[in-house]
């Protein structure tokens, strides 16, 4: 077997790659701090394996250019940053209405608004509950490694097309800022039958793609549809657990809080306190069962997060009742440090 | 084994390439390693530092409050992390700009370093940074010079490769200040 290819990068140049392995064929964005290394390096490398790569005139004009790629059956992707991210979501209800696949990157900074550049987790209500209008879900998913952030965009192209639905990503400035070395696989792009795309009619009948339904019981049936799709989604959930075996308390914290309260666990641990981690990949669908089985042997657990309180919500709607759930938030604006969360675990630790 | 160090100073001193290339040689030498540059509005002549972390094993946070090392190029820098080095740890000041550190350093190996004054002498005071890595990876073993040279060639541009030899001799100056013991 040949050494494995590695290679030092950020991790927004690794959400690019990682759309490349995967096939990826269009791009479209609007420039916005901090995932700007994902349309560069695109620009210079999407023309190398003829794909196209189109800065468009706005968040609005990609997202649109991303349904209507979505809907010839091609493999595309838009990327932005939390206020680029909000100016998309009509874009994504209407894809998710006419289930056109599609892979969206939120390399989110803080807001609300303008707000700031540095990393927040404070979209995960925006993501993981539609975002957009109607009733409708996207697959999240929230990598906490550079690694990661390459396969997991691997795996959103394969999503999207195997559910014909909107994937997003979901990280932060932190996760695009910092480097690692990877691993570059070999990977194959996946083969998906696309009998649904819009390819221009010839020797077949026409056919289209839309979220409009207006005949009387037609909407309910589609919602109903949807929503076992939504249902069906459970299948890909991801989820990872770190010194959980003997733990008295288990952290759960996703993305980049993750990454760093694991340093904190550590200490914790050598501190002889029992703290695991807890950690979804997938936002959505949440591994709501999983936390639920682990509640009946843990009966403690503490959400961190960089927001003021999002996720909590799920691990409180997943545990069993009488299991205690603690909350420490950091609001955007600054990074906590191993040293600060693990004084937070040691204040709720008993 | 396990190593981090913040790296700070002003913009255009070479901090951020000071890190990207010891995290390229810990690369090099098949390790772990996390390379995180501070994210804000930075600018030449404003400030910059990064932080990486080397281990043999996986690497938790890439953020560190109590870094084992800090490299200060300039003497905010010098203000800003220097009280926050671990109790036995290192801290690199670049001496050709800072006159001395005021405050209570007992506690930790704080090691002056003439970064321009050495890398004039290897032919360039712009070289400054490379004399101070070599400095740092001289005292604290983090890594291998050997490494530094190989992982020239992956950090930087092709067209800079011609500058090689003079940043290795750099690097050397900076290591041999250390072990001559003039510090």
């Amino acid at each position: 077997m040949s050494k494995p290819k590695v290679e030092l990068v950020n991790g927004n140049e690794a959400i690019a790659r990682g759309a490349m392995a995967a096939g990826c064929k269009f791009y479209f964005g609007y420039p916005i701090t901090p995932q700007n290394e994902i349309p560069e390096y695109l620009s210079k490398h999407l023309p190398d394996i003829d794909g196209t790569f189109i800065q468009a005139e706005s968040e609005i004009a990609s997202i649109n250019m991303l349904l209507g790629a979505g809907a010839t059956g091609a493999r595309a992707m838009t990327s932005s940053s939390s206020p680029g991210i909000s100016l998309k979501q009509e874009g994504i209800s209407y894809m998710a209405g006419s289930e056109i696949p599609g892979v969206i990157v939120n390399m989110s900074r803080s807001g609300p608004g303008l707000g700031g550049i540095s990393p927040s987790q404070g979209d995960y209500f925006q993501a993981t509950r539609g975002g957009g209008h109607g009733d409708y879900r996207t697959i999240v998913l929230a990598p906490f490694s550079v690694q990661e952030n390459y396969d997991l965009t691997i795996k959103a192209f394969d999503l999207a097309d195997q559910y014909r639905n909107p994937v997003m990503i979901l990280g932060d400035a932190l996760l695009g800022q910092m480097k690692e070395p990877i691993i570059l696989r070999d990977n194959k792009p996946g083969k998906f039958d696309k009998p649904w795309a819009l390819t221009g009619a010839k020797n077949r009948k026409p056919q289209f793609l839309k979220s409009l339904y207006l005949n009387e019981g037609d909407l309910t049936q589609h919602n109903w549809k949807l929503f076992q799709k939504y249902q069906q989604m459970k299948a890909e959930i991801q989820y990872e657990t770190y010194r959980i075996e003997d733990a008295d308390m288990v952290v759960v914290s996703f993305g980049s809080v993750a990454r760093i309260i694991k340093s904190s666990i550590n200490m914790a641990r050598d501190k002889g306190m029992k703290v695991g981690l807890f950690r979804p990949v997938t936002l959505y669908p949440y591994p709501e069962e999983i936390l639920r089985r682990l509640s009946q042997k843990v009966h403690h657990f503490f959400a961190v997060e960089l927001n003021t309180g999002q996720m909590v919500e799920d691990v409180k709607l997943s545990v069993d009742k009488g299991s205690r759930v603690d909350f420490y938030g950091r609001p955007p604006g600054s990074i906590p440090t191993p040293n600060e969360l693990f004084d937070e675990i040691q204040k709720v630790y008993r | 084994m396990y190593f981090d160090v913040i790296i700070a100073g002003f913009g255009g001193q070479g901090v951020l390439l000071l890190g990207n290339l010891l995290t390229y040689a810990a690369m090099v030498e098949g390790r772990h390693v996390t390379y995180m540059p501070v994210y804000g509005v930075e600018m030449r002549g404003g400030t910059a530092n990064c932080t990486v972390v080397i281990s043999d094993q996986e690497i938790g946070s890439p953020v560190i409050h109590h870094p084992v090392t800090a490299v200060v190029m300039n003497k905010p820098s010098l203000v800003r992390f220097g009280a926050m080095v671990q109790p036995g740890g290192w801290l690199f000041v670049n001496s050709s700009l800072i006159d001395a550190a005021e405050g209570d350093y007992s506690k930790i190996k704080m090691i002056m370093v003439p970064t321009i004054e050495l890398a004039a002498k290897a032919g360039d005071p712009r070289l400054a940074n490379m004399a101070m890595l070599g400095a740092m990876i001289e005292e604290t073993k983090a890594i291998t010079q050997e490494a530094v040279v190989k992982a020239f060639k992956q950090a930087l541009d092709k067209r800079y490769h011609k500058m090689i030899p003079i940043n290795t001799a750099a690097i050397e100056e900076g290591a041999r200040f250390i072990r001559e013991g003039k510090r």
